[in-house]
């Protein structure tokens, strides 16, 4: 202890005070531990000898008047010190603390959060990388009619996707136009249509949704499934447009190491077709069990959007008294899909995707 | 399909790749290997090459066969296609087997050719090793020869007995119920729209699918007419279909098959089936319809613009800075390859490669490759296309296979100018109510977009009609989902049945009402809760979760512009009554809630209670998201007050709240029910009572309320309860 401090010795000024009052600060702790509470609260508080009575009247008696108020103030601030080390609870010493120590190897409570589908989540995570390159996000009927599911995108009359082996189609159509009969549709395209009926170029629209096939029901397989497809028409648009947007696409999903792959395909509505792989995300393209040793993952398809769409788009838009806008000598496009049950069962190695439906908590819950 | 690299080799020799570098560059190209086969050393120490799996999309018909593919690997390396050869030892010469066609509109060319003293022997040498390579049948060298052929180039053929034949081929619509045996030994009636090959007497062949039973080659066959003929696509399907036989003919003729190829296909059998012996009698025969060859082997030439093809495919590695790498000369090179015949239309004049003006044609076939300052380019090409190419037939197809023959790969990654991103008009609200759902702990789900019939009679909304599907999943998958509800039930009872026992969902999905005429889809929401929700001071845990999905529901509303919200105990069937109640918003139910009603529970056999919530999310998204203007907070005390009542069990929160209310007392910022208690003895709280704990809390925003202010409204609120029959039991203060 240092009763015997006095101020006179050593001035007033700000450099001198802070040394001071760091000294009594650590004073406080020293003896908050060492003491005893009541002990300590007499030897700080009390009311006659108390040491911090006697130590600020005796200072402030000697100041000179205008280094009374800092003075003061540091008086309180170390009063606020000394009563906080009072308030906390049974801590006076490290003895006493390690006494009451918790058990802090019992699990950790938590209110339970609900837990985003990881399907719905990837299907966000792929909408957001285009929103990014500005597509904007259009949603349409999941009951299409043949129009706009084949007809609009260039299905022959006759193609294999139009039987009911491959669609599921609503009951009591049989007496209806061809064009009218409606379905499930079996994938998100049937929104570009509407999309570019009703609006004139340049359209950049992303399109997640629900689609269903009557297929049967397997590890991979499922009648109902979700996609994820891509519209993009302006003039100009070139087949190195479509290459550049999904490899962007891809690296922005999968990360910037991922390569990606294009081979010539088949879809009615496009022309050049594609489709797309990426280099296998699990042995960076080296060749392992889940690419099959190929080194690369068959992802999504594309290509440019075929002119006869252009053209039934016009058509359709002339029936409503739209102006042509889509004249395939001055417009070009591309159009994407990709199927998102496979994205997030790639991701997240999911073996069966029937999961995705079942509502199975022990399946959600891994995803927490 | 199958190919063997050795034989393919022997249409394009010297291609400077081994198997599994052209099985890659076939890949890239669009002619997809699947699998690539070592087939070892051959007994001559050769190898015997591999053999490759294809997976053929089915536009391209043309290339399902061997010398199909090897005229893309002539076009990938740059090598010329060997011919096939077609010649025939001399014929002896005979009158013109006699031929009709009485179908042209569904047969456009058929051909025939006699081979007299042939011998039927098993096939040897080369057909004998590729069938074993391929694991093809062999059944003897007539037939062998037709399949030999088939694989070869493509075209199916059909050997006939000629001795079986009365008179001439006439080839003809069937008559309504006649019977032909076909060669898998099934006899068929016939329709009038099946196309046949027929003698003068009887139907020989189901033309185009399958040869009949009793003209079919015997070892003890002398004579033979070899048939090679190009048949309607859309009448082989019909019949294919029909009498379901789907056969390597009928595959290939209902794709389009290459109307020239029929004399080359006819030549080639005719030339291995001598080859065991016999000789040909008379010429070919060839009948060839006008009509059908205009719309296939002459068609009328289409325009190619080099400008096009750069519009469309845009920017290669390969392009300078002034000339892309798709040049005139290679567009030429690649379409010639594939059997295309250019011929320059129009010439350019180049001038530092910057076109500055359009010419007529000059010298046919000239290219600019000169390295001057001024160059002639040939931009635009009428094009004959290959008789073999049906799939051909715009300018647009054309650029996909210059595309396609230079290498997706070979393209530049370029990006389009970005565009403006609008925000879909319910997507806020949408990630709003996901947001607060999975707050509130409830997890996301889908569940299946179809019903059962009994489903969709329990849940479905009275009056909305129901949508039966045609050609159902299953019994179970019946109807589309007029509820989301009962796929909520399904993923409940899927946990339960498996010892998950606290289980907390949401949906999000589309219903489906309306008739099979107009469908109506809209959004809709569920909740599904059960297991152990924990009592609360005011609820028993037996109603807990009654509640909760009750202050979920508030909680969505809270979400939305304020707008009022009520609530009765009218439920829908599927809910049990007292345990279930509606939300009212505007006076219109919003959402209904409660305990699945208990016979839907024994009847399910679920182990335990669950709780259901379905929720129009039209309605909730109708309403603007709410838009918070924060009240500043006050800087004067605020004073709680607790009082303890006794109510009849009759007397509802509602009717106290609103009592309190109608006081219209300011200052009055809280009035909470905090604690309600039951005592089953009746000793604390008599029978039939409930005591409620209910707190108060006034404050003003100007001034710190006096003693006398406080003692006013506490005396006035216990009085307006004891109007309303309840009983003080304590009034505390506290500070
Ligand atoms: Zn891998």
């Amino acid at each position: 202890m240092s009763d015997d401090i006095v101020l006179d010795e050593f001035g007033y000024d700000e450099p001198t005070l802070d040394k001071l009052f760091e000294t009594l600060k650590k004073e406080v702790i020293s003896s908050s531990e060492n003491y005893s509470q009541e002990a300590f609260k007499l030897h700080w508080l009390g009311r006659k000898q108390g040491r911090l009575k006697v130590l600020s009247e005796a200072w402030l008696k000697s100041a000179p008047p205008e280094a009374r108020k800092p003075l003061g103030i540091r008086f309180n601030q170390l009063k606020q010190q000394i009563e906080a080390a009072l308030e906390a609870p049974a801590t006076t010493t490290r003895a006493a603390q390690a006494g009451a120590s918790i058990d802090i190897t019992l699990p950790g409570t938590t209110r339970a959060p609900g837990i985003p589908h990881p399907l719905l989540k990837t299907m966000q995570e792929i909408v957001a990388v285009f929103h990014h390159l500005g597509y904007s996000t259009n949603l349409g009927p999941q009951v299409e009619s043949d129009f706009y599911n084949f007809e609009a995108l260039n299905f022959p009359p006759n193609h294999p996707a139009r039987d009911t082996q491959d669609t599921l189609v609503i009951a009591s159509q049989q007496s209806r136009p061809s064009r009218d009969r409606l379905l499930m549709r079996t994938h998100t395209s049937p929104v570009q249509i509407r999309t570019m009926i009703d609006q004139p170029p340049p359209v950049r629209i992303v399109i997640p949704g629900k689609v269903h096939r009557n297929d049967a029901a397997d590890a991979t397989h499922s009648p109902i499934f979700h996609q994820v497809e891509g519209l993009c028409v302006d003039t100009n648009i070139t087949f190195s447009d479509l290459k550049g947007t999904l490899d962007h696409a891809m690296k922005a999903l999968f990360g910037s190491a991922v390569k990606t792959r294009f081979f010539p395909s088949f879809f009615p509505f496009t022309e050049p077709s594609a489709d797309v792989q990426i280099s296998c995300i699990f042995c960076n393209g080296k060749g392992c069990r889940k690419c099959k040793h190929s080194g690369w993952i068959e992802l999504l398809g594309c290509g440019m959007v075929d002119p006869a769409v252009f053209a039934a788009i016009d058509e359709q838009r002339a029936a409503q008294g739209k102006s042509p806008a889509y004249n395939p000598e001055k417009i070009t496009g591309f159009a994407f899909g990709m199927g998102v049950e496979r994205i997030a069962m790639i991701q997240h190695g999911i073996s069966d995707i029937g999961h995705f439906y079942s509502g199975d908590m022990r399946f959600l819950e891994q995803f927490a | 399909m199958k190919i063997l690299t050795n034989w393919l080799r022997t249409y394009v020799p010297n291609i400077p790749a081994d198997d599994h570098q052209l099985a890659d560059d076939l890949t890239l190209r669009g002619i997809a290997v699947e699998g690539v086969h070592d087939l070892g050393p051959a007994a001559d120490d050769q190898s015997n090459g591999h053999l490759f799996e294809m997976d053929i999309t089915t536009n391209r018909v043309d290339a399902m066969n061997h010398y199909g593919i090897a005229r893309e690997a002539a076009t990938i390396y740059n090598l010329p296609l060997l011919p096939l050869h077609t010649e025939l030892p001399a014929s002896t010469p005979a009158p013109a087997f006699p031929v009709r066609i009485d179908a042209p509109h569904l047969c456009g060319r058929f051909t025939a050719r006699v081979l007299r003293n042939v011998t039927i022997a098993p096939s040897a040498g080369l057909i004998s090793d590729y069938f074993s390579l391929l694991g093809q049948k062999q059944i003897s060298n007539a037939v062998d020869a037709s399949n030999f052929v088939l694989l070869g180039m493509g075209h199916p053929t059909h050997a006939f007995d000629l001795d079986k034949l009365q008179g001439g081929i006439v080839v003809r619509l069937a008559h309504q119920g006649e019977k032909l045996k076909l060669l898998d030994g099934t006899e068929r009636t016939l329709e009038p729209d099946d196309l046949v090959v027929a003698d003068e007497v009887k139907a020989l062949a189901l033309a185009g699918v399958m040869g009949g039973y009793d003209s079919m080659i015997t070892p003890e066959t002398k004579n033979i007419l070899v048939e090679a003929a190009w048949f309607d696509p859309a009448s082989i399907r019909r019949s294919s279909r029909r009498h379901l036989l789907h056969t390597d003919a009928s595959h290939r003729f209902e794709r389009g098959a290459d109307f020239n190829a029929a004399p080359i296909a006819n030549h080639l059998v005719s030339q291995l089936i001598l080859a065991s012996g016999g000789h040909a009698e008379g010429d070919l025969i060839d009948i060839a319809i006008p009509a059908t060859a205009a719309k296939t082997a002459s068609r009328p030439s289409i325009n190619l613009s080099v400008t096009q093809v750069q519009r469309h495919l845009g920017t290669t590695l390969e392009d300078t800075p002034t000339q892309s790498a798709l040049t005139p000369e290679l567009i030429y090179q690649y379409l010639t390859a594939l059997g295309c015949t250019l011929i320059p239309t129009r010439l350019a004049v180049q001038l530092e490669h910057e076109m500055i003006a359009d010419g007529p044609v000059f010298p046919p076939g000239y290219f600019s490759d000169h390295a001057g300052h001024i160059s002639l380019v040939n931009d635009l090409f009428a094009v004959q296309l290959p008789s073999w190419r049906l799939d051909l037939e715009r300018e647009i197809d054309l650029i996909e296979e210059v595309a396609r023959v230079y290498g997706y790969n070979r393209f530049a990654n370029t990006l389009p100018t970005p565009g403006i991103v609008i925000a879909h008009p319910t997507a806020a609200a949408e990630a709003a109510v996901r947001t607060r759902l999975l707050a509130l702990g409830f997890s996301e789900s889908i569940s299946s977009t179809f019903a059962s019939q009994q489903d969709s009679d329990l849940f479905a909304t009275a009056g909305q009609g129901t949508i039966p599907m045609e050609n159902p999943l299953s019994d179970e998958a019946s109807l589309l989902r007029p509820s989301l509800v009962p796929g909520m039930v399904t993923m409940l009872a899927h946990n339960l049945n498996r010892d998950v026992k606290d289980v907390r969902l949401f949906e999000q999905g589309q219903i489906f009402t309306g008739t099979t005429d107009q469908v109506s889809e809209s959004a809709q929401l569920s909740l599904g809760l059960t297991g152990a929700v924990p009592a609360t001071p005011l609820h028993t845990a037996h109603d807990a979760p009654i509640f909760e999905l009750k202050g979920a529901i508030e909680s969505l509303l809270s979400l939305f512009a304020p707008a009022p919200l009520t609530f009765t105990t009218e439920a829908p069937v599927w809910l049990q009554p007292g345990r279930s109640a509606t939300a009212l918003l505007d006076g219109t139910p919003i959402a209904h809630f409660g305990e699945l009603v208990h016979t839907q529970r024994e009847a399910r056999k679920l182990r335990q209670p669950i709780y259901l919530a379905q929720l129009d999310l039209a309605k909730l998204y109708a309403l603007p998201l709410k838009k918070v203007t924060a009240r500043d907070l006050s800087r004067f005390q605020a004073v709680e007050r607790d009082f303890s009542f006794t109510f009849p069990d009759s007397m509802q929160w509602h009717t106290i709240a609103t009592a309190i209310h109608t006081l219209n007392i300011p200052e009055l910022q809280r009035l909470t029910p905090t604690e309600i208690f039951r005592d089953p003895k009746g000793k604390s709280v008599p029978p039939s009572h409930y005591a409620l704990l209910l707190k108060c809390v006034f404050q003003s925003n100007d001034r710190t309320l006096r003693e006398e202010e406080l003692t006013t409204w506490w005396s006035n609120i216990i009085t307006t309860l004891t109007n309303l029959g309840g009983t003080i039991r304590a009034g505390e203060f506290t500070m």
